[in-house]
């Protein structure tokens, strides 16, 4: 049963994901005054990368970007089995990792000023990300997300400071303008794609399918604040995610992208100051 | 003779040994022989003692006191003599009060004083062993190898190789005295004698910068023993007692936390937390085993193993707090200060006084879930330090320089050299390596208590240690292709110790669930009544298949590689790439070498205002601290 279970979430989680950033183009267009593409349009792209031909430059560097997709399903395994969320995201950090890494090893200019960046947002999200794992626990004793959504009261009315500045780091992990510096999904930035300069054919495919996950992942964490006992609340934490994903991409529409110092220093900031009165205020009233 | 006896006695034997042989190759024979039989009996004296613990007292105890105190005199007149020579009056001034201020009470209140246990051997004990021991010998092992071809590298330097490995067995010996040791005017001299090999040890070079450190380790540290001293006699005076065990338990009112208080601040020299600090970053002018050891086995490890032995007078007390509050700042500020650091032992350096602020800060929080963390990071920290100070040891060696920016080419010099290098890195910060494990459970444990602002500073000073270690990782696979061949020779005789490093980094972090249940949970009863191991097991499973996966998926990747072959292509450089990945075409038609750097954000991190500020927030803390803590007890 379980293993039919983990086989589902990796096959759907894709498909999810993929589906999301379909929507996502066709309201940016729209946004925009464009028609824009099919809803399926990224997973043609993804099909046709497969069959494109994959050229490197060198024989390491593919090497990371496997493994990162490697852990970034396991971090989605883990989150939809209703695991540690700490577990979780100290995983997806792994699986991070390797992706910056592989920038690295292509050894090239535009690949490594991509990782730096990506490194840099790494540092400015990541507080934020513990921190949220760390306000769940403290109002559910439990850093399992089974545990987590089966309280009474979901933990959006202890946490609002907390969810705040979850939504302010959503736009770092799902690379989304104004904090896009690593790698935009636009091709006209001024480091080119960043990370995935040296990357084509199957491994951007990879790429691309590892992005959906971290999707998934995303809206999982918005998720959680959300659900509780009750069936019902768990149709509106799904019609909150939607509205979460509307706001990004109108963000991401409305926004110039920032210079990495704004990136790290108004991360920290919104952090230190949302997440650090939301536990202060919750450490008196519990 | 007891084997613990034997155990303390052994490394002090060896390094008069060596000290006297001048032959380079018998000595070479001996620091190594020596090196095994410490590592062997430490081992032995853990086996034999684990399960029922030892608790002893000296049969002579008059004759060792006497002993020790000749020792002392002697330490402090060599102390005040070099002292006076190089005009560093303060360490003069420290020796000068403490030395006489210990002997006047060995001579008068210490008689009426009995001591039942001189020593006592646990649960914690034995893993102080292991880590002194094995961790220690290794070491020794590798400066065999080491200072043969640094005395070739460095022909400037006079050789004094035997007084050097005589202090580096002189140090073990007084660290496993200080581990073992229950009665606090032994443990002080045994304190005493390591800030005393550290002094030896930093100076080896005898140049003016290495002096000149050498005395500012010697004075910070002779500071915190007289702060040591002081507890001491206040101890004695007031409770008619010595023993550390007694002093753990009793309860806490104002008395008794002035002398904790002050022993703390020794404990926080020692593990050069800040303000402290200074001292450590100094002693990296010293050959690099003697850096290996101050950073892993012995030394900061002092200060912390005594501050874990205090924890359950600091806790919520008042000096509980303040122990808390500066080892979170000394994370968070050296985190973010290694940031902005090239040289790859500072990065190490201020890696160390980063991790000893973590577990300061869990161990003085004094619950049982962060004494569990705290011993772990002390076991993991000591292994992956190490590993990574011989590697970068090595690794100078090889491509003639310790910044981190020219290892880019050390996978094309010595591919193995940089996968033990890789494997220490990880140890420090990568999810299912050991580090990470106590984190997380450190993390938990302040939640747990309501700790809100350390929780806060150890999220941000995770992200800051993610930075560093990821673009050091970064330029070690970058695998740069420089056509010039470099030649190179890493030896069996340094290849040898960092290899078993590495195998004991990764070992012990499978091993984990091990340790925590036959040695962290049982001395974590015994100290709070019962334990449990924090994390859950389902849990520690997915550890340790994420674990098994790093091992695994490079290795099952080989044979797609070799069935799988891609065409290679120029790397891109908006298309002026001159063909050879090395250069470039530039304007006016120039060919430029291509130059990658990492960032360093020094204008944020690195300046020296950050630095001094830290200190002064430090300083304010213990002088705040001290003065509320006396308000409070007095009222």
């Amino acid at each position: 049963m379980i293993i039919l279970k983990i086989i589902a979430i990796i096959i759907l989680a894709p498909v999810i994901g993929g589906l999301l950033t379909g929507m996502d183009r066709v309201i940016s267009a729209r946004m925009q005054g464009r028609f824009g593409p099919p809803l399926l349009q990224p997973f043609y792209d993804v099909f046709k990368l497969l069959q494109k031909e994959s050229i490197e430059v060198n024989m390491m560097h593919r090497f990371y970007v496997y493994i990162s997709l490697i852990f970034v399903i396991f971090t989605t395994v883990i989150m939809l089995l209703g695991g540690d969320i700490l577990l979780a995201i100290f995983v997806l950090t792994l699986g991070s990792i390797f992706f910056v890494l592989g920038g690295y090893a292509s050894n090239s200019p535009y690949s490594l000023v991509g990782s730096e960046r990506e490194l840099l947002q790494m540092m400015a999200y990541e507080p934020m990300v513990l921190l949220v794992s760390v306000g769940l626990y403290y109002v559910d004793k439990s850093f399992y997300i089974t545990q987590i959504i089966s309280s009474k009261m979901p933990a959006i009315i202890y946490l609002p400071g907390v969810f705040a500045g979850l939504l302010f780091i959503l736009t770092f992990k799902l690379r989304k303008s104004p904090f896009d510096l690593s790698m935009s999904h636009h091709g006209h930035q001024e480091i080119v794609k960043g990370i995935t300069t040296e990357y084509s054919g199957k491994d951007l495919a990879v790429i691309e399918i590892t992005h959906w996950y971290e999707t998934v992942i995303a809206f999982v964490l918005v998720y959680i604040f959300f659900a509780t006992a009750s069936n019902f609340s768990h149709f509106i934490a799904i019609g909150v995610c939607g509205v979460v994903y509307l706001l990004e991409i109108i963000i991401d529409n409305a926004f110039a992208r920032v210079k990495w110092q704004m990136a790290l220093k108004s991360a920290w900031i919104v952090t230190g100051i949302l997440a650090a009165v939301n536990l202060i205020v919750l450490s008196f009233i519990k | 003779m007891n084997l613990v006896a034997i155990l303390m006695l052994f490394p002090l034997i060896a390094s008069g040994v060596i000290f006297l042989v001048r032959n380079d190759y018998a000595r070479n024979v001996i620091v190594r022989i020596s090196a095994c039989i410490t590592g062997i009996l430490s081992l032995v004296v853990v086996y034999v003692n684990f399960k029922q613990g030892l608790a002893l007292s000296f049969k002579y105890e008059h004759i060792i006191d006497y002993c020790i105190m000749a020792a002392s005199i002697l330490i402090a007149v060599y102390v005040i003599y070099t002292g006076m020579k190089n005009k560093k009056y303060f360490a003069v001034v420290f020796a000068a009060v403490q030395t006489p201020l210990m002997i006047w009470f060995e001579l008068t209140y210490k008689h009426g004083i009995e001591i039942h246990n001189d020593i006592i051997f646990d649960k914690l004990s034995a893993i102080m062993v292991l880590i002194v021991g094995l961790i220690g010998s290794l070491i020794c092992l590798y400066a065999v190898g080491y200072m043969k071809w640094y005395h070739i590298h460095h022909d400037e330097y006079k050789e004094r190789k035997s007084f050097f490995f005589a202090v580096l067995f002189l140090f073990i010996s007084a660290m496993t005295g200080l581990v073992l040791s229950n009665s606090l005017t032994f443990m002080y001299f045994c304190w005493e004698v390591t800030s005393l090999s550290s002094f030896l040890l930093i100076g080896y070079t005898k140049t003016e910068e290495a002096k000149n450190n050498a005395f500012r380790a010697l004075t910070i540290n002779l500071g915190g023993g007289l702060a040591f001293a002081v507890a001491v006699v206040m101890i004695g005076i007031n409770f008619k007692t010595l023993e550390l065990s007694t002093l753990i338990n009793m309860k806490p009112e104002l008395m008794v936390l002035i002398p904790v208080f002050l022993l703390a601040i020794a404990a926080l020299t020692k593990s050069a937390q800040l303000p402290f600090s200074s001292w450590l970053l100094g002693a990296m002018v010293a050959p690099t085993p003697s850096s290996a050891l101050l950073h892993s086995a012995t030394m900061v490890k002092a200060g912390v193993y005594l501050i874990i032995r205090l924890a359950p007078l600091l806790g919520t007390t008042s000096v509980g707090r303040i122990i808390t509050l500066i080892g979170s700042v000394t994370f968070l500020v050296t985190s973010l200060f290694a940031i902005s650091q090239s040289d790859a032992k500072k990065i190490l350096a201020y890696s160390t006084i980063a991790n000893l602020g973590l577990i300061v800060t869990c161990a003085s929080t004094g619950t049982q879930e962060s004494l569990w963390a705290a011993i772990l990071l002390m076991i993991f920290h000591s292994v992956s330090k190490s590993l990574l100070f011989l590697s970068v040891g090595s690794t100078e060696h090889q491509i003639g320089s310790r910044n981190v920016e020219d290892m880019d080419i050390l996978m094309n010099v010595s591919r193995r050299l940089s996968l033990y290098m890789i494997i220490g890195i990880a140890g420090m910060f990568l999810a299912p390596f050991g580090m990470l494990i106590s984190k997380w459970v450190a993390m938990k444990a302040f939640i747990d208590s309501d700790n809100i602002l350390t929780v806060m500073i150890l999220a941000y000073g995770s992200a800051a240690t993610l930075f560093y270690w990821t673009k050091w990782m970064g330029k070690l696979i970058s695998n740069a292709n420089r056509k010039e061949k470099i030649e190179h020779s890493f030896h069996i005789d340094e290849e040898f110790p960092i290899f078993i490093q590495a195998a004991l980094t990764v070992v012990s972090c499978f091993a984990f669930p091990l340790i925590s249940k036959y040695a962290l949970v049982p001395f974590l009863s015994g100290v709070f009544g019962q334990a449990t191991i924090p994390i859950d097991t389902s849990d520690v499973k997915i550890m340790l298949i994420m674990l098994s996966m790093l091992i695994i998926l490079p290795i099952s990747f080989s044979p797609i590689y070799k069935k799988d072959k891609r065409r290679i292509v120029p790397i891109y450089m908006a298309g002026e790439n001159a063909g050879d990945n090395e250069n470039f075409h530039g304007a006016m038609g120039v060919t430029r070498k291509v130059e990658l750097r990492n960032w360093y954000i020094d204008n944020y991190f690195g300046n020296n205002k950050f630095y001094f500020w830290s200190n002064i927030i430090a300083v304010a803390i213990l002088c705040v601290g001290a003065a509320l803590m006396i308000w409070g007890g007095i009222i």
